[in-house]
């Protein structure tokens, strides 16, 4: 049997950084082949010089035994080759279904319905008339693999396709995927997740610094064994769970009633909720349900004026993000690239945006030399992989830009903070390493609110949880006290809340 | 003629070559890229076209002339911009002084000398209705501005083409990431622009006031630029504000000729900031702007 696709010691440079090294890749048809490595391995770079998105320096890609020179991703997909994007490639200001016709070809209402039958048929449900914009992480992902599926792909690659998705359509996204796998169509698949990989691959190559280390059958491996090949040391062992006393109230929410405006938006009713000093308060839910616009209130992007939120002993209702940062506040949004940061800019530059407050800048002028240290403090202690402050932030690999990120909030050594998505995309050192950061920060009195889809991680750090549906709060849940079970029956709206109830 | 009459009469052509030139225009920023010399591209093209027109006695070769000669001057441009990555704000600024220039040059011999209009077209029925019948009679190039308006319209918001360009102006980078080459199709949006540009100008000098004289595309190119922006990159919304402007400048002659005590000057700032007021409290959606505002405009992108 040929290999339906094979490199050949391919290689890859960006500027000062080897991103791929000598990288010898075989997949075969009706394989799902995982790819694996901490952040900045390498990956997305492979995966994109399959897809002709950039080319290799050196080496050869063999596709059915053929040498291919892929100068463009159309080429490849021409081929059969199809890619969902770690950073997607959607395009806000158009619907989903303009978004699609951009790469499938067909009528507006026959790819209409062909979405839609997609959809049911592997649980993949998105409005395709909806705007881009205004559709969560998970959604939008959504549509970059529906994207892919109505090309017919014979090889699928997926970066990172399940880091945002809830547990019930990560289950449901294995069933498509093993149904593809079934009519001969070979997945490359990336993911932190270990236990889905052994789940789901039947081969895992590992990339450590751009090389290929390892290559093992998944399914015969630990998920320990595996994080020790990925990292090359033994994973850092998992945190104490320790009960403490909360002090005074930081963050309130009182019968907070949001309306959307916005047709495809979620609105928000009688949500009411407190973060504690010395907490760490989770809000679960599948996104979509009203997380965004949640996270935007709080963090003062859209201002409601009224006296339902108070934050730090003040009604912040009509106050807006600069003013509640300087009250002791932060944020990281949960879209790195564009909220997050800012893509052209420096990590040095993109460190003062928020932490202007530390001495960083003086009389309206930059101070270039703390400015510098305290980037270079922030890259040190968060382990992130990059070549300096002076970086731009769209250059890391996703991972790396989210440790930033996060790193440069946990720095100012907030009074209080809003979190979502603390770990997408993080490899599970760096996740693991960035949930004991949070639980220090409690254990020191911050308070701290995360809004995640992982349920693991929100039962791994947090003291309380609520459940978002529909922009419905759920009672709240003492972590000590309730089940995944029963979270997951508040997340699918089944819960017995007095609004279901009514 | 009744002052609404000189109004109707004269409103579609007054707004044309504003309108031709805007819409080429937003074409080129709905693909990312702010080319500021509008002005110097139409003041070329007028020239162009005038000298083409007077030595040929055609239109239609003169329109031909603008257009290659305003397409040629916006290539400069998309080469400083795009193959050199040079700031676009500076380098349109540069070429427009350029056309400027270029257009006082060819024109000089031709200084003051005339040609003939175009005949004007009556649209038949509508041409006939009372009070706004005189609005339904103007020269072809007016009809086919509209029409063109309409097919830009469709083309940005219905077909596969226009999708292309405004993905690529809002994300060149997941444009590229997906398989689209971004600098050929900012290139031919440039291309196209320039060329509008260019016909436009003829417009003005061989049509709207069929004479030579230098300067005198007199500022349309800037007001054509502030109609893209104010009308937030939406065809409608841009033909609007140039039918609301040339009737707005109409209006400022008639309420001068009849001698109405008001200094000239504050008149003549009123077809300004009428048509700038109006846009912008059309476009004053908070929400809508952000989603109309075209997120890579005026940044440079390589590869
Ligand atoms: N466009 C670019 N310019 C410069 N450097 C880049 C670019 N893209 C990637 N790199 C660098 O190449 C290395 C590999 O990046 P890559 O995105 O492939 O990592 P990854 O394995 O996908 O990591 P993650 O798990 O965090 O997504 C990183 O050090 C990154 O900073
Ligand atoms: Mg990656």
């Amino acid at each position: 049997m040929t290999a339906l696709l094979s490199l050949q010691s391919v290689s890859k440079r960006y500027g000062a950084v080897q991103a791929n090294a000598g990288i010898n890749l075989v997949v075969d048809p009706g394989s799902i082949h995982a790819i694996l490595g901490e952040n900045g391995a390498g990956k997305s770079t492979l995966m994109k010089l399959i897809y002709g998105v950039e080319s290799p320096d050196a080496g050869v890609i063999l596709w059915k035994g053929q040498p291919v020179n892929l100068s463009s991703p159309a080429e490849a997909r021409a081929l059969g080759i199809g890619m969902v994007f770690q950073h997607f490639s959607l395009f806000e200001t158009l619907t989903v279904v303009q978004n699609i016709a951009l790469i499938v070809p067909g009528r507006k209402t026959d790819l209409a319905r062909r979405i839609r039958t997609l959809g049911d048929e592997f649980g993949l449900n998105v409005d395709p008339e909806a705007m881009v914009h205004a559709l969560s992480v998970g959604e939008r992902q959504r549509v970059e693999i529906i994207r892919c599926l109505l090309l017919n792909p014979e090889l699928l690659i997926l970066d990172e396709p399940t880091s945002v998705l809830p547990p019930q359509s990560v289950a449901r996204l294995f069933e498509t995927l093993r149904a593809l796998q079934a009519r001969g169509v070979a997945i490359l698949f990336i993911s932190h997740k270990l236990e889905e990989i052994k789940e789901l691959c039947d081969t895992a190559t590992i990339l450590r610094g751009g090389q290929v280390t390892g290559r093992v059958d998944p399914r015969g491996h630990s998920a320990k064994d595996l994080a020790t090949l990925m990292i090359g040391r033994a994973m850092p062992p998992p945190l104490p769970a320790t009960v403490q006393a909360v002090g005074e109230v930081r963050l309130e929410l009182s019968g907070l009633d949001f309306v959307n405006d916005d047709p495809f938006g979620v609105s928000l009713s009688d949500i009411s909720l407190r973060v504690h000093s010395g907490e760490i308060v989770g809000i679960a839910g599948i996104s979509g349900n009203g997380q965004q616009e949640l996270a935007a209130l709080i963090s003062g992007e859209v201002v409601q004026p009224g006296d339902m939120i108070r934050m730090l002993g003040h009604a912040v209702g009509a106050v807006g993000v600069a003013q509640r940062r300087k009250m002791g506040f932060a944020f990281v949004p949960e879209e790195r690239l564009g909220r997050g940061a800012v893509p052209e800019m420096s990590l040095a530059d993109n460190a003062l945006l928020t932490a202007h407050g530390a001495g960083l800048v003086q009389n309206g002028f930059i101070r270039r030399t703390p400015e510098r240290a305290y980037t270079a403090a922030c890259i040190a202690r968060y382990d992130v992989r990059t070549p300096g402050p002076e970086a731009e932030a769209g250059a890391l690999s996703g991972g790396n830009l989210q440790k930033f990120i996060m790193g440069r909030e946990m720095m100012l050594e907030p009074k209080l903070l809003l979190v979502s998505q603390p770990t997408w995309g993080v490899d599970i050192g760096a996740a693991t390493d960035i949930r004991q950061r949070l639980v220090a920060m409690r254990n020191a009195g911050a308070a701290i609110l995360v809004i995640s889809e992982e349920l693991e991680e929100l039962f791994q750090i947090c003291d309380r949880l609520h459940v978002l549906h529909k922009g419905h709060l759920s009672p709240c849940l003492p972590t000590h006290a309730t089940t995944v079970e029963e979270v997951g029956t508040y997340m699918i709206g089944a819960g017995k809340s007095p609004e279901v109830a009514a | 003629m009744n002052a609404v009459d000189f109004i109707l009469a004269g409103m579609l052509a007054a707004a044309t070559p504003m309108l031709l030139a805007a819409l080429g225009e937003m074409v080129v920023e709905r693909s990312g890229v702010l080319n500021l010399g509008l002005e110097g591209m139409m003041a070329l093209g007028a020239a162009l076209g005038f000298i083409t027109t007077y030595t040929y006695q055609s239109h239609a070769l003169g329109f031909l002339a603008a257009g290659l000669g305003g397409a040629a001057l916006s290539l400069v441009f998309a080469l400083i911009v795009l193959g050199f990555v040079a700031n676009q704000v500076a380098a349109g600024l540069a070429i427009g002084i350029l056309g400027t220039g270029l257009s006082a040059l060819f024109g000089k011999s031709f200084e003051s000398l005339t040609i003939s209009g175009l005949p004007k077209m009556a649209l038949p029925l509508l041409s006939d209705l009372p009070v706004v019948a005189a609005l339904f009679v103007q020269d072809v190039v007016v009809w086919l501005t509209i029409a063109l308006a309409l097919s830009i319209w469709a083309v940005m918001n219905h077909s596969k083409l226009g999708l292309i360009i405004r993905a690529v102006g809002e994300n060149p980078h997941a444009a590229r990431a997906i398989g689209f080459r971004v600098l050929p199709i900012r290139c031919a949006a440039i291309a196209f622009g320039g060329a509008l540009a260019g016909i436009a100008g003829a417009y003005a000098s061989t049509v709207y006031t069929p004479l030579w004289a230098d300067g005198m595309i007199a500022g349309r190119g800037w007001i054509a630029l502030a109609l893209v922006v104010f009308g937030t990159w939406q065809t409608g919304r841009v033909v609007f504000g140039a039918f609301l402007f040339g009737a707005l400048s109409l209006g400022e002659l008639t309420t001068q000729a009849a001698g109405v005590n008001i200094p000239s000057q504050l008149l003549a700032c009123v077809p300004y900031i009428v048509t700038i007021l109006m846009l912008a409290v059309i476009s004053s959606n908070r929400r809508r702007m952000r989603l109309n505002t075209i997120a890579s405009l005026g940044q440079p992108f390589e590869k």
